[in-house]
């Protein structure tokens, strides 16, 4: 169970007419029905600079998304407050949102990227292909009784830095 | 890049997630002199077979998965053109005035974001300065305030979405011949709460925007600008209108080149053009052909053809834009940024209005007529002009859809625009300090969208390779 009195917040963003790139969304449809609580569950079309508000009023994060690679069904890194920033774009990053809430609220909130492995990205459709599904419900069934514990830790590694397997679990920010 | 008939070609490609992407290449000679460039922007194909066969009902819900930046540009432009197929273009004043208040406030958080997180970096910290500083999190940790006005007025705007459109992801609210819901005095009191405070800081960006402009214009007007034509929506008496109208397009100098075009021919007025390097289409003005009936569209175009601004506000600010140029089209592509923040507080100007109509809270909410076969529907979306057009059946199943985005309308200036950049900034075998910043920073004043709709986690650095006429590779830059 999330410690009492904390604050958990889960945005889940892609988008779901272009098939595996819904799998953030479908897994905050997932931890919605769950009302976990302590939990506030969002979703949308891609991050941007107005979650940073969001998060300054939470005690943990986690953004969800689709990953094109790294480790199935999903993977789970800690992000740390920075500044990326693609040149032409008005989705930013996970490590932005945590960055401007620390410049602009004076927050530093723990924060957590989710990639839940999709596959099919390369058209526009509706639904998830079927391991994209497996991949959401293992990633759901995780991050579910993760927050339930309190112990959300990095899991597998992600496409753009390898990342251990396994790391120390960072008790506590749940 | 493989080198080919003695030139050199020059990379700048940010190599994205899985969505549309660009790519600037820049071809140089043997002499070193920039011999062409292109902009490359990969859209993804795919969109009318997703659409055909749907019913036409769902289409204003289905096209907002095609981008997840502009989603609400897409729900008006496909509901006004299935409002024309049921017959009901001439809305209730509750259901036109709902689509107007999500429209402008879309507007409005399109504008902010990309005036106080993206083009803010290059305009309070100059093109030369380092990246790692020149972006949004160096603007919140020098100018905090700045930052988090952008952050309130985006999220004043997304708020206006949800309340008008039911919610962030696929909005319902507009449907074909009208609209599903009202608003109720709940929603307009939440919203009338912080309408000065909001409309205090579109005043104070729109002032940035001006001062910034007018205090670098020599040296903006030789930076990737050129001489162009117009093209946008005008309301009949030739007022700025961002949610209706009729089309007008004006040459560089201001002459009318067409005027109240009803855009259900627009067929008759624009053409695209392919071109084999380019999945995007190169639009033009059908009347003077693909050579240089090219134009712009988007805040620059629309300040530029209208004959006035109907917000008091935005209006005193038009007539300082356009004294800059004594009354003529300017065409300095980084006004763009003057240009979209005379639109954020003509926006706030407008919402202000709808908030104070009681036809929001109307209860006559959809119309119906004569049934067609085909319809188009326009708006003017934060980028510029955006073109949808569907034929259905008589099983109201679509047969046929046809859209111009915004982004595809500038493919040409865009082009232009890299190329007055690179003009200046490539020298013989060697890529000069500062063309990567200014190639991003000229791009970025037309706002386009390139990285529509889908996202899944990666990044996107930008990176610029110089070939010899070899083949080898003899400069490269990059942006982690």
């Amino acid at each position: 169970m999330v410690s009492p009195g904390r604050k958990v917040l889960v945005i889940g963003y892609g988008n779901p007419g272009r098939l595996d790139d819904g799998l953030g969304p479908a897994l905050a449809e997932v931890l919605a029905r769950r009302s976990l609580p302590g939990v506030t569950v969002d979703a949308d079309y891609q991050l941007t600079v107005e979650d940073a508000a969001a998060v300054a009023e939470h005690d943990l994060v986690v953004f969800a998304d689709a990953a094109v690679s790294g480790t199935a069904p999903f993977w789970v890194r800690r992000v740390m407050p920075a500044a990326q920033w693609s040149f032409s774009t008005h989705s930013v990053e996970p490590e932005c949102v945590l960055g401007m809430a620390r410049e602009m609220f004076g927050v530093t909130t723990p924060g957590y990227a989710m990639g839940i492995r999709g596959y099919a990205f390369d058209e526009f459709g509706e639904g998830l292909s079927p391991h994209a599904r497996a991949n959401l419900e293992a990633a759901a069934a995780y991050l579910e009784l993760a927050l339930q514990n309190g112990d959300i830790r990095e899991v597998g590694h992600g496409p753009v830095k390898g990342r251990p397997v396994r790391t120390p679990a960072l008790h506590g920010d749940a | 890049m493989v080198a080919t008939n003695g030139y050199k070609r020059i990379v700048i490609e940010p190599v994205t997630r899985v969505e549309g992407h660009g790519k600037v290449t820049i071809l140089l000679d043997e002499a070193g002199k920039v011999h062409q460039t292109r902009l490359h922007i990969v859209e993804f194909r795919g969109f009318e077979r997703f659409i055909l066969g749907r019913p036409f009902w769902e289409v204003p819900v289905l096209v907002q998965r095609l981008c997840g930046i502009c989603p609400v540009s897409h729900h008006l432009a496909a509901a006004k053109a299935m409002d024309w197929i049921v017959g009901g273009e001439k809305l209730t004043p509750t259901a036109e005035k709902m689509r107007r208040l999500m429209h402008y406030g879309q507007t409005l958080q399109s504008h902010a974001l990309h005036f106080f997180h993206l083009c803010s970096p290059d305009l309070l910290f100059g093109f030369d300065a380092d990246p790692a500083i020149r972006n949004v999190i160096g603007v919140a940790g020098k100018y905090p305030d700045l930052a988090v006005q952008g952050v309130m007025l985006r999220k004043y705007g997304q708020e206006i979405i949800k309340a008008t459109a039911g919610k962030k992801i696929h909005g319902t609210g507009a449907i074909p011949g009208g609209i599903n819901k009202n608003l109720s005095i709940q929603e307009r009191d939440f919203f009338l709460k912080d309408l000065e405070q909001m409309m205090s800081w579109a005043r104070s960006a729109l002032k940035i925007a001006k001062d910034y402009t007018l205090e670098h214009v020599d040296e903006l007007k030789g930076f990737g600008s050129f001489l162009s034509n117009h093209l946008s929506l005008v309301r009949k008496d030739g007022a700025m209108d961002l949610y209706h109208g009729n089309l007008r397009a004006i040459t560089a100098d201001g002459r009318k080149i067409f005027d109240q075009v009803d855009y259900q021919s627009y067929l008759d007025y624009i053409r695209e053009e392919v071109r084999s390097w380019s999945y995007m289409k190169f639009p033009f003005i059908k009347s003077i052909g693909p050579e240089s009936g090219w134009y712009r569209v988007g805040p620059l175009a629309r300040v530029n053809t209208c004959d006035f601004i109907d917000s008091p506000e935005a209006e005193a600010a038009r007539k300082e834009f356009m004294a800059v140029t004594n009354g003529k089209p300017n065409n300095i592509s980084m006004a763009y940024h003057w240009a979209r923040m005379i639109e954020l507080l003509h926006s706030m100007e407008m919402i202000a209005g709808l908030l104070h109509d009681r036809d929001l809270q109307g209860k006559d909410l959809v119309v119906k007529g004569k049934r067609r076969g085909e319809g188009v529907g326009l708006v003017e979306a934060p980028r510029g002009t955006l073109f949808h057009h569907y034929k259905v059946d008589e099983n109201d199943q679509v047969t046929m859809a046809n859209l111009i985005v915004s982004t595809t309308n500038n493919n040409e200036p865009m082009n232009r625009a890299v190329r007055g950049v690179a003009d200046e900034f490539i020298s013989g075998r060697q890529i000069r300090e500062g063309l990567l910043n200014r190639v991003e920073v000229v791009i970025r004043a037309y706002d386009p969208c390139l990285s529509c709709a889908t996202h899944a986690m990666g990044r996107m650095p930008l990176v610029v390779e110089l070939y010899d006429h070899a083949g080898q590779l003899v400069d490269r830059r990059s942006r982690e």
